[in-house]
């Protein structure tokens, strides 16, 4: 690998860990449970553009795509899952406050 | 078993419940998923090489029929009886139809994935399927829909996402570095390149995912409101066997087939897991609630299970899943009696019971016998698997766990004696005079589970050979 | 096109507009630089040579993704106007996450400027190539059924988490 694909790999690794920071940063000071998953959705992203990099600098582009494209479909279902307990926590509670899931002692 | 039997009939089935066609009541379905669990489960003694031809011809025709070996064997048979003992408390408690059948959907297609686990030989395919097992726990753990349930649903949601996440990095690097993702190739990755630091951190960041999904200190945050706030077929299924299939048989698979061991990787698992017996032991007691108490208890078993394997010997890798499966029958006998509690006394703030002995002599006897398992009392099958995983440590010149393990045994005991006397022993407490002993579903499961500790117990020198060639072979 | 700077802006882009996601105090706009950022993320699958990826990101992430999350926050909107906006947790917790930010982008970076640091090894057997449909339908079947499963899981959360249930009586 060349000096400047050395660089621009260094910049891949590094661009993944700040959006996983970005992504906890968002779960952890939230008082809106929306906001939660959209750290969920920042963290998933950092790790995409890992695995695109990843087969980029490994010369199988390929199977990166691949990668990519099954972890996509699990994400939207995760989401799905995600939205439909939103709605129910919202139905039971009427706010979207994360105060009122700490209930439980952990 | 081959694995399209194990994973494709599941999926048939449930696309088969699901034609618009017809509708298909919740207790037929019942009748089948429990009847194929029970299929699941004897075909462990069915030698690997036994095959008829009809059956074999329709597998070849999905190209997917490989076999697995050694440890898989014996998590299918553990899987296979906790979704039979789930099913048949599913059974006994919900009286809605529509809800039955949702959730025998929802078991098949997690028990899909299960299977799916035990068999794959690929790192991304770990992933995939422990995604479905995830989802479909998120699911089942909310299926009441009331508070408690929806938020430590939620809870659960957040931290597998996080813990999938720093899994899936860890494949990325892995597949850098390796070309490829299945185990033969990162595994030959690993002996060549195992001192890097980019290797070691995906390592580091893999067991740190699984760790977070199987519930060991000082991950375990999402755990206790897991176990305690499902409704009662959850509560005896996700302890029984999905927090010890991610967070165990995960790590087992992974250290044993691609990384090898070393002693930085083994120092790790040994100080996690003694923190896991000790504080979970410690966190139990303190414990009114009877759900939170066991769901401490089983942070602190699994603690056990991963001293045993920290060992590094086959000997250990051979307690570590001896220990596993009794973990999971005992846990769910005692999970299955808490269901029978929840449902003829409907409390359950352990202060508030007493001496419910002669008003539920089925279930007190059986949680007695499952209480002496898991503090380790001969000749009951929780003695010989805590005695393995000790004996394994001490030959291992590993001392000091050994004498920790011991010394946990203690407060294990401490706190189901605790358990008993408030529970069941003791005298009535006024208001129970007209409490009936369980339905006779969950009774049969009760006496089910508890036959299969003594048995396995009491016929310990015939199942060591087996086990240690198991161990061996994988 | 190729050069090092477009990979350098794109990183940033993506980067600043996720702080900026999670720091609004509606809900709403944050989801909208969400889909921004899924765009921007798609781009970059374009120059890492990843099209099908890239395509697949664009509509599913950069459009389902949104408007999943803007139907679940209209639908969920608190009907007081000043319920709207979320009051965040307390300036301490805030500052110590951000110092921690800093300090690993600043350590970083560090990283990033000294060049003999050469910590990627690979293994040089590289063989054919293979088109990635090809490479899903043949070789990773076991994926596929692990889709299927999680296709009708899917299925599965609709139909139990956002049916109404037959009786309205709340417990």
């Amino acid at each position: 690998m060349s000096v400047e694909n050395i660089l621009l790999f260094k910049l891949y690794i590094i661009a993944t860990p700040v959006l996983f920071l970005v992504g906890i940063y968002a779960i952890m000071t939230t008082r809106n449970i929306i906001a939660t998953i959209i750290g969920i959705e920042i963290m998933t992203k950092g790790v995409t553009l890992l695995l695109a990099s990843c087969g980029y600098f490994n010369g199988r582009p390929e199977m990166a795509q691949s990668f990519i494209i099954i972890m996509i479909v699990v994400e939207v279902v995760i989401l799905t899952i995600s939205a439909g307990l939103i709605f129910n926590i919202v139905k039971k509670h009427d706010s979207l406050d994360t105060r009122n899931i700490r209930n439980l002692k952990g | 078993m081959s694995f399209s039997l194990a994973v494709l009939i599941p999926l048939f089935l449930v696309l088969f419940f699901n034609l618009p066609f017809y509708k298909i009541s919740g207790k037929i379905a019942v009748f089948i998923a429990s009847l194929f669990c029970i299929v699941q489960a004897f075909s462990f003694f069915i030698p690997a090489d036994a095959s008829c031809p009809a059956i074999q011809s329709l597998v070849s025709y999905f190209m997917l029929d490989f076999q697995c070996d050694g440890i898989s064997r014996l998590m299918l048979l553990t899987s296979a009886i906790v979704a039979f003992s789930a099913i048949l408390v599913l059974y006994a408690t919900e009286e809605s139809d529509r809800k039955q059948f949702n959730f025998i959907n929802l078991i098949l297609l997690s028990l899909a994935g299960m299977n799916g686990l035990f068999f794959v030989r690929d790192v991304f395919s770990i992933y995939v399927f422990i995604e479905v097992i995830s989802a479909t726990s998120c699911i089942l753990i909310a299926i009441n829909k009331d508070k408690n349930s929806l938020e430590a649903s939620f809870k659960y949601l957040i931290m597998s996402s996080v813990a999938t996440v720093m899994m899936l990095a860890s494949v990325a690097i892995l597949f850098l570095v390796a070309g490829g993702t299945d185990f033969v190739t990162v595994s030959n990755m690993y002996q060549q390149y195992g001192g890097n630091i980019l290797v070691m951190s995906a390592v580091v960041l893999f067991i740190a995912g699984l760790f977070i999904k199987g519930g060991i200190m000082p991950f375990h945050g999402w755990l206790p409101d897991t176990y305690s706030a499902g409704s009662a077929p959850v509560s005896v299924y996700i302890p029984g066997i999905v927090t010890k299939t991610l967070g165990i048989y995960t790590l087992i698979r992974l250290f044993y087939s691609v990384f090898g061991f070393n002693t930085a990787i083994q120092s790790i698992l040994l100080i996690f897991a003694s923190i896991s017996i000790v504080f979970g032991a410690f966190a139990a007691i303190n414990q009114n609630n009877f759900k939170r108490m066991l769901a401490y208890s089983s942070i602190s078993q699994v603690g056990y299970i991963v001293l045993g394997f920290g060992a590094g010997t086959t000997f250990g890798v051979a307690a570590a899943i001896f220990h596993l499966f009794n973990h999971s029958v005992f846990k769910s006998l005692l999970f299955v009696n808490s269901a029978a509690l929840e449902k003829q006394v409907n409390i359950s703030d352990m202060s508030e019971m007493g001496g419910l002995a002669s008003k539920m002599p089925v279930t007190s006897t059986t949680s007695v016998i499952a209480f002496l398992s898991t503090a380790g009392i001969p000749p009951l099958s929780g003695f010989w698997s805590k005695l393995m995983i000790i004996l394994a440590l001490w030959t291992a010149d590993l001392k000091v766990y050994a004498v920790i393990a011991i010394l946990a045994s203690i407060l294990t005991m401490t706190y189901f004696l605790i358990m008993q006397k408030k529970v069941f022993f003791g005298r009535l407490k006024e208001g129970f005079e007209n409490v009936k002993e369980a339905p006779l579903a969950i009774t049969f499961v009760s006496i089910l589970l508890c036959a299969i500790t003594v048995v396995v117990g009491l016929l310990f020198p015939f199942v060591l050979n087996g086990l240690i060639n198991s161990a061996v072979s994988f | 096109m190729d050069s090092i700077y477009i990979h350098i802006i794109l990183l940033a882009l993506i980067i600043i507009s996720s702080i900026f996601a999670v720091s609004y105090a509606r809900v709403i706009r944050g989801a909208i630089i969400l889909g921004i950022v899924s765009m921007l993320v798609s781009i970059s699958l374009f120059l890492l040579s990843c099209p099908l990826a890239g395509i697949f990101e664009l509509s599913v992430c950069s459009g389902l993704i949104t408007v999943i999350f803007i139907s679940v926050i209209s639908l969920t909107l608190p009907p007081d106007e000043k319920q709207r906006k979320v009051n965040s947790v307390s300036m301490m917790k805030k500052m110590v996450l951000l110092v921690l930010l800093v300090l690993v982008c600043g350590f970083s970076l560090y990283m990033l400027d000294s060049k003999n640091i050469t910590f990627v090894p690979l293994m040089q057997n590289v063989q054919e190539s293979i088109d990635t449909r090809d490479n899903i339908w043949n070789l990773r079947h076991v994926d596929l059924i692990g889709q299927a499963l999680i296709l009708l899981t899917g299925l599965f959360a609709v139909v139990v988490l956002f049916k109404k249930d037959k009786n309205k009586d709340k417990k």
